[in-house]
């Protein structure tokens, strides 16, 4: 019964779209772009429509109804209730339910908030966005219906795969969602922009919070995915450059750099056709990064399931949708564009160029490492994988130059500025810097010129992001964000460089001792939760002079599906993090435990909510 | 002869092009450099010659072939045709199991023996990395 009503809603919002895109093209064709209350209310009926059928598979599988197949195949009836909510956006069938719910909310909060926009500018984004949420709807009730019928009706379910189980990872999907989805709405007000003509200063003054808005939500998601991977699969790191991490990122970079040219177009009026190929890129990244790990097409640890007609499908509809944004682009570009479009080399204007180039380029590096294992397969049958080290190679040179055009960057006026005397303060910053991180490379071992270069700048990076705070011409939100990601940076390369680890199989009672610390395994014992047998196992850290930390990691080994995790014990302070992982080796007896130091793991998160924390205050601010 | 915007403009466009094709350069070395290919246990043993970059051996591993000393793991992954022995010293994931598919990452030492520095974990009971579903039809 749910079922059905939740099926039929979703047909019934396909209708709902049609008429709104057929309404609203014909009110632009006929110019009688009369703006009423009407497309308020479809658009709300439209909402209402499909937040019932996600609340209808909500119930589902709350009351762990088995006569649906997607509750069936990711639901169970001993999981604790948090889990069954999560599991409903953790598959494919109620993901994608998400992101058409998202969709239109978008939607619906755009033109609540567009009241003063121009009419005809308001019904072409409603066309555009009205596209892409039948392009969902059309997919979900053909390749993935969540509310697909099962009988005979099974007692009991399949269970959500215990790695999925997690707080972080039940909150993941739809903060990334929210910036993913974003970035649909930037793309249709910026192709309707520029259809209509209206690529101005007011038109990014407007579209401005709404790439802040997906930007901060994409920055939470992305973080949350990484302290999940983090803690939870036991490998101690925080990126992995997996096929599926980087869809996310590629977004981002692109997003992050549309942040900064909209700001542009905002102040000088200027780079307008830049904006509006950012703003199809992004939604296009977004858009493929769906695709590809939904698809199956990359090789992750996150494809759980493969089906091509959906990849198919998403293919056809990406490629559609880019087509259109081509065309649409190509006719009506802005054939002379501002003559201040040459800007004056030492600028504000040039330094967000140079930061956009450099983001073009990470971005490149990037696509190229996810896509070139498919087109290698595709062309000559190899099967390759591309790891961290192509990543770093091709990146870390390049954000020197990138952290000195930083540093610079944010100080300089717009239009034009000019030399003032030699700043001989910021050179004597810029010595010791040089010197602090000689310092630190000669301690730890990674004798390179190199790093030491990549340190001082990143030092003087801060230095000048952290002496901005207290400038008074910079904006409050740019200082926090700057000074945010500068914080990132030296966390990262700390945590980089200091890190250590030591692996072992070890029996209760063994001893390691690892740098002047010494390692004890002391007891397991059992322990029986609701849907899981756990296996604690208790570890004493000595140091001498100290007091000894005790660490209770844990196995755990799940009912249904028979699944065993790990769960890591991470004790944290401000320097650094302890973090002892052990897993099952053989016959319950040998366990294979890693125990790791990570410094500085703390400040990678704060730095990162201080990044989007930046962010929300440009979104409040007037 | 020029003009002065003229000559900023040609300077400026010769960087960018110079620039954009270093950067499509150092990509495609980084690439060649940087990959790892994939092997089933028969690949490697029919390989004409034993290279000694970074290689990803997948397959299933071997029934009663596990052996665990303080210092490392070793086991035997096959592909039901050849078999090759790794040997491994780090953590392994939850998934780890005799009679289990596994992808081992490290160097091959001879056509027997491989030297693994990374074991892929894998997230659900029944998934099967595409490498070792093909590299298992195949043979």
């Amino acid at each position: 019964m749910i079922n059905q009503l939740g099926y039929y809603s979703l047909v019934f919002c396909v209708l709902f779209s049609l008429f709104i895109i057929t309404k609203s093209t014909r009110a632009i064709i006929s110019k009688n772009s009369k703006f009423d209350g009407i497309y308020y209310n479809l658009v709300f009926l439209q909402l209402f429509l499909v937040l019932f059928s996600f609340f209808c598979l909500v119930f589902n599988f709350i009351v762990s109804d088995f006569s649906n197949v997607t509750v069936y195949n990711n639901s169970h009836t001993s999981k604790p209730l948090f889990y069954k909510i999560s599991g409903v956006w953790g598959n494919h069938e109620g993901s994608l339910l998400l992101w058409l719910l998202v969709l239109i909310l978008f939607l619906f909060l755009f033109i609540l908030n567009s009241k003063k926009s121009e009419n005809g500018y308001k019904l072409l984004t409603i066309v555009f966005q009205e596209v892409i949420i039948l392009g969902f709807l059309l997919f979900i009730i053909f390749t993935s219906n969540p509310f697909e019928y099962l009988f005979p009706t099974p007692t009991e379910g399949l269970g959500l795969n215990p790695i999925l189980q997690d707080p972080a990872l039940a909150i993941h999907p739809p903060i990334l969602y929210l910036g993913y989805v974003g970035t649909s709405l930037v793309f249709s007000s910026s192709l309707a922009a520029t259809v209509n003509k209206s690529i101005n200063s007011d038109w990014a003054k407007h579209i401005k919070k709404w790439i802040f808005a997906s930007w901060i939500f994409l920055t939470l998601g992305i973080m949350l995915g990484s302290i999940w991977a983090y803690y939870e699969l036991g490998w101690g790191g925080f990126w992995f450059w997996d096929p599926v991490e980087n869809v996310s990122l590629m977004p981002w970079l692109c997003l992050t750099a549309l942040l900064h040219s909209v700001l542009v177009l905002e102040k000088r009026n200027s780079l307008k056709n830049w904006t509006v190929i950012l703003s199809i890129a992004t939604f296009a990244l977004s858009m493929s990064g769906t695709f590809l790990v939904r698809s199956g097409i990359l090789n992750s640890i996150h494809t759980f399931a493969n089906d091509p007609s959906r990849g198919l499908f998403i293919l056809i509809f990406l490629f559609i949708l880019i087509l259109l944004a081509i065309i649409i682009y190509f006719s009506f570009e802005i054939k002379n564009p501002n003559p201040s479009n040459n800007f004056f080399w030492l600028s504000k204007e040039t330094a967000v160029l140079i930061n956009n180039w450099f983001m073009m380029y990470f971005l490149s590096v990037v696509l190229i490492g996810t896509l070139y294992p498919i087109f290698l397969e595709v062309i000559s049958n190899e099967k390759i994988s591309v790891g961290a080290p192509f990543y770093h190679k091709l990146m870390v040179p390049f954000l020197i130059p990138f952290f000195i055009f930083m540093s610079i960057g944010p100080r300089l006026k717009w239009i034009k500025d000019k030399f003032t005397k030699i700043n001989y303060y910021q050179i004597l910053i810029l010595i010791l810097s040089l010197v602090i991180s000689y310092l630190i490379v000669e301690y730890s071992g990674v004798k390179y010129l190199f790093s030491t270069i990549l340190i001082s700048t990143s030092i003087f990076l801060f230095y000048s992001s952290a002496s901005d705070l207290v400038k008074k011409n910079i904006q409050f939100p740019q200082k926090i964000s700057h000074f945010a990601f500068s914080l990132l940076i030296i966390s990262i390369l700390v945590n980089g460089i200091y890190s250590k680890e030591i692996n072992s199989n070890m029996k209760v009672g063994d001893n390691l001792t690892f740098m002047n610390k010494k390692i004890e395994f002391k007891s397991i014992n059992f322990e029986k939760q609701d849907n899981y047998n756990l296996l604690r196992g208790h570890f004493e850290i000595t140091e001498e002079g100290k007091i000894p930390i005790n660490f209770q990691p844990e196995i755990r080994i799940y009912d249904q599906p028979v699944i065993s995790t790990s769960e890591a014990d991470i004790k944290t302070n401000l320097l650094n993090d302890n973090f002892i992982v052990f897993s099952l080796l053989k016959e319950g007896e040998v366990f294979n435990v890693r125990y790791q130091q990570k410094p500085f793991m703390i400040w990678i998160w704060i730095s990162l909510i201080m990044l989007a924390f930046g962010g929300s205050l440009a979104l409040i601010k007037k | 002869m020029f003009g002065k915007k003229v000559k900023l403009r040609i300077t400026f466009l010769s960087f960018a092009f110079v620039s954009l094709i270093l950067i499509v350069f150092l990509i495609l070395k980084s690439l060649e450099e940087n990959v790892v290919y994939f092997k089933s246990p028969t690949e490697i043993k029919n390989l004409s010659e034993l290279t000694n970059k970074k290689v990803r051996v997948g397959g299933m591993v071997k029934k009663n072939s596990l052996e665990v000393n303080a210092k490392e793991i070793s086991f035997v992954i096959t592909d039901f045709k050849n078999e090759i022995k790794v040997t491994y010293s780090g953590i392994v994931p939850n998934l780890f199991e005799e009679e289990k598919g596994v992808v081992a990452e490290g160097f091959i030492q001879d056509r027997k023996f491989f030297v693994a520095k990374k074991i892929l974990a894998k997230h659900d009971e029944n998934y099967m990395p595409p490498e070792v579903k093909k590299a298992l039809e195949n043979n």
